[in-house]
């Protein structure tokens, strides 16, 4: 059904039906993001270098209690990716669609302002589908062999953690300047990856880091993922931490996201 | 329907940090029509017309849109409302048809992307990302986007600015072929020759209220019932000076300097007056390079309305 050629003759004025709407907006979001040179590097290539670096390198000394390298370094490695999907390149991407007006011109769209928040987290979760089994193959590569049940609740942890990234993401930008949301999206990854027990865990932290970094959602995530895929179950502190954060921090962004 | 207006709004309040930028603004515009709303910058145009599209909830008085409230009936009157946003709302990473196509699906009957693609010249730079595109094919495409749902209301911010003598006659045609088709265009504009040409109707808004609306000629024509005169505007060649005119002309002319080469004489503006005035300059040598005679300019009502003095 289209209008005739160059006429503007007046439509049926519908709208598309919400699910392909909130598709294509996700696959809109999810391509923005993975053609963006400097998203793929932070979002695929280091974390897969992290991985191969950490597992094969031997600079750096890991109290792995036992279980492989390759076995104990993978779980941070996979949630470290998520946040950089789920929090850097989001709230990157969103502070300057927010600056140049996008969010509010796809706002008046039949997609709204939820079709919009929808397509995000979709776009989002399909970035982490591709990280997720690029960083799962070079692992194999490396030895990794995870028991199915650890996989899938690994899953239900990368949701939630996603969940909790996501919505920092939208309470950063949507209260900061864009320019201050990107210098500041990526000094809390650089922090949170380094003092925040996502890929070396919280109780193997220096004194005062390893109390405060289990209670920050970059610890819990880690805790989640290892619990899942290291002893196939889900911790229930970290989970709750977790899931604290997402509420959380979803109330504080649903409070004071500004469409300006 | 011709006889309801496709937006109407009542007694808007729109306050930033307790500053009121709209203040008690009245405004309806026809299906079929295109209404101006023309003012300085800071006047409250953009305000009014974000209330109209769903983007800011207003403070105090009624908007509706095809008879809808435009926050609370959003979701009914998104798919009738076509939006071009005053900077724009590209994401500038895309390529200029992805975007269109993308908005394109937002809808179950949009114009065929490709033909409308054409019509705006949108070919020669489709494949080129929105940061690397010009002022004019930006706004182009934003006008592109914004009628692609072919909706029945459109809300244009400043369609006009930044483009090219040659986009500008592109995007006004396809304006009036809206309009044609059973539109109500809403645009906002500080550009009289646009309100001139394109509009139907226009409002002219300052400081947040109507201080004038009507169609182009009845804007002039309280004008000049209001001076009960005409004006005569010559251009010269030469500075001259408005004295010696004044003597010639008589105490029942005005005769006022517009810049150094030009003057404007008000008055009953009869034959002889022309010739009087271009007989005056002959004997001083100086040549007429323009003579604009009888009618007043939008600009002129508009400058006496809102005041000469830089805000």
């Amino acid at each position: 059904m289209t209008a005739p050629a160059g006429h503007p003759a007046p439509g049926r004025h519908a709208a598309a039906p919400g699910a392909r709407r909130v598709l294509a907006q996700a696959g809109f979001e999810a391509r923005m993001i993975l053609r963006n040179g400097e998203q793929v590097l932070v979002a695929v290539v280091i974390p897969v270098l992290a991985l191969v670096g950490l597992v094969q390198g031997t600079f750096v000394e890991i109290d792995t209690a036992g279980s492989s390298r390759v076995d104990f370094l993978t779980p941070g490695v996979l949630a470290l990716a998520v946040m950089t999907a789920s929090f850097t390149s989001q709230a990157i991407a969103t502070g300057f669609d927010r600056r140049n007006g996008v969010l509010r011109l796809l706002a008046t769209t039949p997609l709204g302002r939820g079709g919009l928040l929808a397509g995000k987290v979709l776009g989002v979760l399909a970035v982490e589908a591709v990280q997720v089994l690029l960083l799962g193959a070079a692992a194999v590569v490396l030895g990794w062999r995870p028991g199915v049940a650890g996989v899938v609740l690994a899953l239900v942890g990368v949701v939630l953690g996603t969940a909790a990234f996501t919505a920092l993401a939208l309470l950063v930008a949507g209260t900061l300047r864009a320019e201050a949301v990107l210098a500041l999206a990526n000094l809390l990854l650089l922090v949170l990856a380094l003092g925040g027990g996502v890929i070396v865990p919280a109780d193997r932290l220096p004194g005062p880091f390893a109390a405060l970094a289990s209670w920050l959602p970059s610890g819990a995530f880690g805790d989640v993922l290892r619990g899942a895929l290291l002893d196939g179950s889900l911790p229930l502190l970290p989970v709750l931490v977790l899931a604290a954060w997402a509420v959380g921090l979803g109330a504080l962004a649903a409070r004071f996201f500004r469409w300006h | 329907m011709p006889h309801s207006p496709a937006v109407e709004v009542r007694g808007l309040v729109k306050r930033y940090d307790g500053r009121a930028v709209v203040d008690g603004l009245d405004l309806s515009a026809a299906a079929g029509r295109v209404t101006a709303v023309l003012g300085p910058n800071g006047a409250g145009k953009t305000t009014t017309v974000e209330c109209c599209e769903g983007l800011r909830p207003p403070d105090a008085g009624t908007v509706r849109v095809l008879g809808l409230d435009p926050v609370a009936d959003g979701a009914a009157l998104r798919p009738l409302v076509g939006v071009m946003l005053q900077d724009g709302g590209l994401p500038t990473g895309v390529r200029a048809r992805e975007m269109l196509d993308h908005v394109a699906r937002m809808y179950a009957d949009p114009w065929d992307t490709d033909a409308l693609a054409e019509r705006l010249g949108l070919d020669g730079f489709a494949r080129t990302t929105v940061r690397r595109l010009s002022g004019g094919q930006r706004q182009r495409l934003a006008l592109a986007v914004a009628v692609v749902g072919r909706p029945r209301v459109v809300f244009l911010d400043e369609p006009s600015a930044g483009m090219d003598p040659q986009s500008r006659l592109a995007v006004w045609q396809l304006v009036r072929e809206l309009r044609d088709e059973g539109a109500a265009v809403i645009l906002t504009t500080h550009l009289m020759e646009e309100a001139e040409d394109l509009a139907d109707h226009v409002v002219v808004v300052d400081h947040g209220t109507v201080i004038a609306q009507g169609s182009v000629p009845e804007l002039l024509a309280t004008d000049v019932d209001r001076r009960g005169a005409a004006t005569l505007v010559v251009h010269t060649a030469h500075d001259v000076a408005a004295t010696g005119l004044r003597e010639r002309l008589g105490p029942s002319y005005a005769v006022e300097h517009r810049s150094a080469t030009s003057l404007a004489v008000t008055g009953e503006v009869t034959p002889s007056t022309v010739a009087t005035v271009t007989a005056w300059l002959a004997a001083q040598d100086v040549l007429v390079t323009r003579l604009d005679l009888g009618r007043r300019t939008l600009e002129d009502v508009f400058l006496d309305l809102t005041g000469r003095s830089l805000r």
